[in-house]
């Protein structure tokens, strides 16, 4: 009988909708773990002789202070979001998806590629085909490691690392020949961008002035989608199954491998699709760091997140709040940009690590209800703990 | 237990939150400063492209009275244009007087943001492009009028008849400046042998320092190249010893004072001073600066601890005054 | 095109490849190490880039090369150390936490660098020592012979790594501890403690690794310094499978890919620089396709132990 994980709200025969205790506990624990990290962040800082009141509260300031800050933010968390929706796929069928890097390139270099050669479709139709063209490259991206795990045990870190060194080194390749600016060539700059798209198929702004973009908007519906997808199909239940538990999953009749190449195959796709909005939505041109580093940052935008899709929105927000104001902070008191990848790191290493606490949680939530209502089964544990650990009867 | 570690992370935040809104900033001073923001592409100490332009800056910064008469902020290494991008619409949105986008990836980018601040001065380069907006200023060096200078010294300077260049990309002023050394070399000597390598990278030193030891290993007396990456060169050619190097962008002697024998150095306060003097002349932009030889914008600096032979320095000083005046002519 | 198969251009391309490959084997044996007790390091790059800062400082601030290669072991040894906290004992999910220790490392290098130094600084580093007899030997003499201490350190590692794992006990325990932990830890192993050890030494080869690139190769310090290279030494162990022997034949063909590309362009030959440069990653993960249903991994790689689960 598929039950629920145990941040996700709907039970099957259970009175509460939304556990709020265990969703409380699941943001006080990564959130708490982020601002320990803030707090070495601050002897850092003094050793940089800065205050670090000033500069946090400049970091603060820099989001919620301004229009630009604010939106900002929210810019960023969208390919964040879109990226962190694949890793709760891939996550939850006990894979981890290093590869978010390589899928964006992907993503981004289709879209790219098929705008200019159909710039003369009207915007109405090339958006969306451009959109999907750019998921299935990331798709597909995802779908080589994908079937060498499944067919040869090929572990997909080792494997996604891989496949991101080639598409970089690919894009690389395009940028300075085929796809270049053909003005870059006439004027003799040689910049390793492509040209310009066509005014047609940019996302619509939202704001003025700002970067933010009707993406954001289809992130968050696709994030609703997911669930429903991962909760409510008996696809995505086979995924979970997967995840929690694969001898028993094979046990069942499920196909294990089938199920972790797919999702590796749809992780790809959220990410090569976060590659097309950035294209479209931001840059409106590919270009060398079109990535961000959102491929890595998603991973921890879906651990923020519990790994749960609609958990990934605000923390995906939270996470785009932290990579705009740590630049602000950056700008407005000038201390090394070094200092934000510090702090971005140790954030990472802090938040990772509280994984077995929130494992714990679940654990004795679930043999305390065991306790109390022996009728009914033990919920799932969260993939997390699954992915990790080797819980094999 | 779990409320408690809910309540110490809530009080946390709280007490973070509350820090974070006592200061207020904003301490106006009567007379308004003028306000610049810079983003470059590498560190401001890179003994290359960015160096040259912070350099500048703070002598600008300095000859204006200092930080009362103008503030500067820059924002560096911000090698990824996305990153970039953020900052130069960051800074304008803040309201700085003038932002300068130091660097021809960026300009794109750039080019968009400024439509959306018409009352910022966007100065950007290297590049010859404005997009025809009015509150905007280019740069560009002709970095191959400095490569041409140097492309004749070491022509004359090579015992061996083989020099090496290692590039970074073949783009921008890495690209001209090579262009403009080898037509000096040919117009020395013909002969002389010119092995090119581009590493594909600005910044993998270690790749830079194995192309330069391949040079020098081929037979290589005489090094040139450029970007941030350069260092490993000079490097090599310092650890050989009798290996000459000829720079671009930033005065590199101090790196290799004994093998270094002049670099062409982009000087952007004239052209810094004269955007600044337009904008309180109430004109926001529509200029391209070159920066020749001509204007004292490129300059090849002379190491002064390497002896190099007079009739060397002869044939320089006729290369530059050839091409101030017009009868060299340099193609980039 | 001939100029190539010259024997000036042969030795100046072996040379090379020796040379580049050095810091590669050094850090991807220490992986190794890791990956067999079962914990994948993903952050190399970082160990290695402190580890080249802190090893030119010392070297620079008290004139000794050796204390310099001593103080970055310390500090790999150190960024293991927290590794094996957050991804053995917190058992946090290991290809995160290497991202994390990564950007961390990234990080820290460069500003401790902007503090401590300002801007780049050279350093005399390691010279060439010519090994008697050996080193007169045509070709081979220079190639091999004629390198730098941590050069030759890093080709011997190679057998003692071989040893190690195959011939002692220790190595049998950390492969054990990579296979089948619950097993292991039935038989009286400590599981956990064999993972602290070999994530700590993997680490501290990282470091030494960095210190070879910053006291013996380039000679300098610079801002990511070693521009990504601690992700390949991770791709080469699954290319070596897991053995030192075929770490090394993967360094030294990635490094002679790259020497070779640098004396086809010396040498006039035209080839388009990218299309050169991705070629070591398309032949890694063909040569990754074709072996790996031969060769399997530690079974337990990336899965921390928890005893009574398995």
């Amino acid at each position: 009988m598929p039950s629920t994980a145990a941040g996700a709200a709907v039970r099957p025969g259970g009175r509460r909708l939304i556990d709020w205790q265990d969703v409380a506990v699941k943001i006080a624990l990564p959130v708490s773990a982020m601002l320990l990290a803030l707090l070495i962040g601050a002897v850092l800082l003094l050793l940089l002789k800065v205050n670090p009141l000033e500069a946090y509260a400049a970091m603060v300031r820099g989001v919620f202070g301004s229009t630009f800050g604010f939106t900002q933010s929210l810019v960023k968390a969208t390919p964040l979001l879109l990226v962190g929706l694949g890793i709760c796929i891939a996550f939850r069928a006990r894979v981890i998806n290093i590869g978010g890097e390589g899928q964006i390139i992907a993503g981004a270099l289709m879209t790219t590629w098929f705008t200019l050669q159909f710039r003369d479709w009207p915007g109405w139709l090339l958006t969306p085909v451009t959109l999907l063209l750019g998921f299935l490259a990331g798709a597909f991206w995802g779908f080589i490691p994908g079937v060498l795990k499944a067919r040869l045990q090929v572990n997909e870190i080792l494997s996604t690392v891989m496949m991101n060194a080639i598409a970089l080194q690919f894009m690389n390749f395009l940028l300075r020949g085929p796809l270049m600016d053909p003005e870059g060539v006439r004027l003799g700059t040689y910049l390793p961008q492509s040209e310009q798209l066509p005014q047609q198929v940019w996302l619509g702004r939202l704001v003025p002035q700002t970067l933010l973009h009707t993406g954001l908007i289809l992130a968050v519906v696709l994030a609703v989608a997911v669930y429903i997808f991962l909760w409510r199909t008996t696809i995505g239940y086979r995924i979970r199954a997967v995840g929690y538990n694969p001898d028993a999953a094979r046990y069942a009749g499920i196909n294990v491998p089938f199920y972790q190449a797919m999702s590796l195959t749809l992780a790809g796709g959220f990410a090569g699709l976060a590659g097309a909005v950035e294209v479209i939505g931001v840059q409106h041109r590919l270009l060398e760091g079109i990535t961000s580093g959102y491929g890595f940052s998603g991973i921890v935008t879906a651990l923020f997140g519990g790994l749960h899709p609609l958990g990934t929105i605000p923390a995906s927000w939270l996470f785009g709040s932290l990579l705009v104001g740590a630049d602000m902070m950056q700008r407005a008191v000038q201390v090394p940009s070094a200092l934000v990848d510090t702090l971005l790191g140790l954030i990472v290493l802090f938040v990772v690590s509280t994984n077995m606490l929130s494992r714990r949680w679940s654990r004795w939530r679930a043999a305390r209800r065991v306790q109390s209502k022996s009728a009914e089964a033990p919920a799932l544990a969260p993939a997390l703990s699954a992915s990790s650990t080797q819980e094999v009867n | 237990m779990k409320p408690r570690v809910l309540f110490v992370a809530l009080a946390i935040l709280s007490v973070l939150v509350a820090a974070c809104a006592g200061p207020a900033p904003q301490a106006s001073q009567p007379a308004k400063p003028l306000r610049v923001a810079v983003i470059m592409p590498s560190a401001t100490t890179d003994y290359a492209f960015s160096q040259s332009m912070w350099s500048a800056l703070k002598k600008v910064q300095e000859e204006m009275g200092g930080e009362s008469k103008m503030e500067l902020k820059y924002s560096e290494n911000m090698f990824k244009v996305p990153d970039a991008a953020a900052a130069i619409r960051d800074y304008a949105s803040q309201g700085f007087d003038i932002v300068i986008a130091h660097g021809s990836q960026y300009v794109a980018s750039a080019g968009e943001i400024a439509k959306d601040f018409p009352n910022v001065t966007f100065v950007w380069g290297t590049d010859v492009k404005t997009f025809d907006l009015p509150n905007v200023y280019a740069y560009t060096p002709a970095a191959e009028e400095g490569g041409y200078v140097q492309g004749v010294m070491a022509a004359m300077m090579t015992k061996n008849g083989l020099i090496g260049i290692t590039g970074p990309v073949e783009v921008g002023d890495a690209k001209a400046y090579v262009n403009g050394f080898e037509q000096g070399v040919k117009a020395v000597n013909p002969n002389i042998k010119i092995n090119k390598t581009w590493t594909g990278s600005f910044s993998d030193v270690a790749l830079m320092t194995e192309a330069a030891k391949t040079h020098i290993a081929a037979g290589a007396d005489v090094l040139t190249g450029s970007s941030q990456s350069a260092v490993g060169s000079i490097n090599a050619a310092k650890e050989k010893g009798d290996v000459l190097w000829f720079g671009l962008q930033s005065d590199q002697a101090p790196l290799a004072p004994k093998n270094v024998v002049s670099c062409v150095v982009y000087d952007w306060a004239p052209m810094l001073k004269e955007v600044i003097a337009a904008r309180q002349a109430g004109q926001p932009g529509g200029k391209v600066f070159v920066l020749r030889l001509k204007d004292g914008g490129l300059k090849v600096v002379m190491n002064p601890e390497v002896a190099v032979p007079a009739e060397v320095k002869k044939a320089a000083e006729e290369a530059v005054e050839g091409i101030q005046n017009g009868t060299i002519k340099v193609t980039p | 095109m001939d100029d190539i198969l010259s024997v000036a251009a042969l030795v100046g391309i072996l040379t090379s490849a020796v040379r580049l490959a050095t810091p590669y084997l050094y850090a991807a044996i220490g992986e190794a190490f890791g990956q067999l007790s079962g914990v994948v390091n993903l952050g190399v790059d970082g160990i290695m880039l402190v580890g080249a800062f802190m090893a030119i400082f010392v070297a620079l601030g008290t004139g000794s090369l050796w204390l310099g290669v001593l103080v970055a072991i310390v500090a790999g040894l150190l960024m293991g150390l927290l590794m094996s906290v957050i991804s053995v004992t917190l058992k946090a999910e290991q290809g995160i936490s290497g991202i994390g220790l990564y950007m961390f490392g990234l990080g820290l290098s460069s500003l401790l660098f902007k503090v401590l130094f300002g801007t780049v600084k050279t350093i005399v580093g390691f010279q060439p020592v010519k090994i008697p007899i050996l080193g007169d030997i045509p070709i081979i003499g220079p190639v091999l012979f004629q390198q730098s201490v941590l050069v030759y350190g890093a080709f011997l590692l190679v057998p003692l790594a071989w040893w190690i794992l195959e011939k002692t006990t220790w190595g049998l325990r950390i492969k054990a501890v990579g296979q089948n932990p619950a097993a292991a830890d039935s038989l009286g192993v400590n599981v956990n403690r064999v993972r602290y050890a070999s994530v700590c030494l993997g680490s501290a080869l990282a470091g030494l690794a960095g210190a070879s690139l910053s006291l013996a190769m380039v000679n300098l310090f610079q801002e990511n310094l070693t521009a990504g290279m601690g992700f390949i030494a991770v791709a080469l162990v699954y290319f070596g499978s897991w053995r030192p022997a075929g770490i090394l034949f993967g360094a030294l063909l990635f490094s002679t890919v790259n020497a070779l590309q640098l004396w086809m362009q010396v040498l006039g030959v035209k080839i388009p620089a990218d299309a050169a440069v991705m070629l070591p990653y398309l032949l890694t993960i063909v040569v990754l396709a074709l072996t790996v249903s031969r060769v399997r991994g530690p079974a337990a790689l990336n899965r921390p132990f928890e005893r009574g689960e398995a």
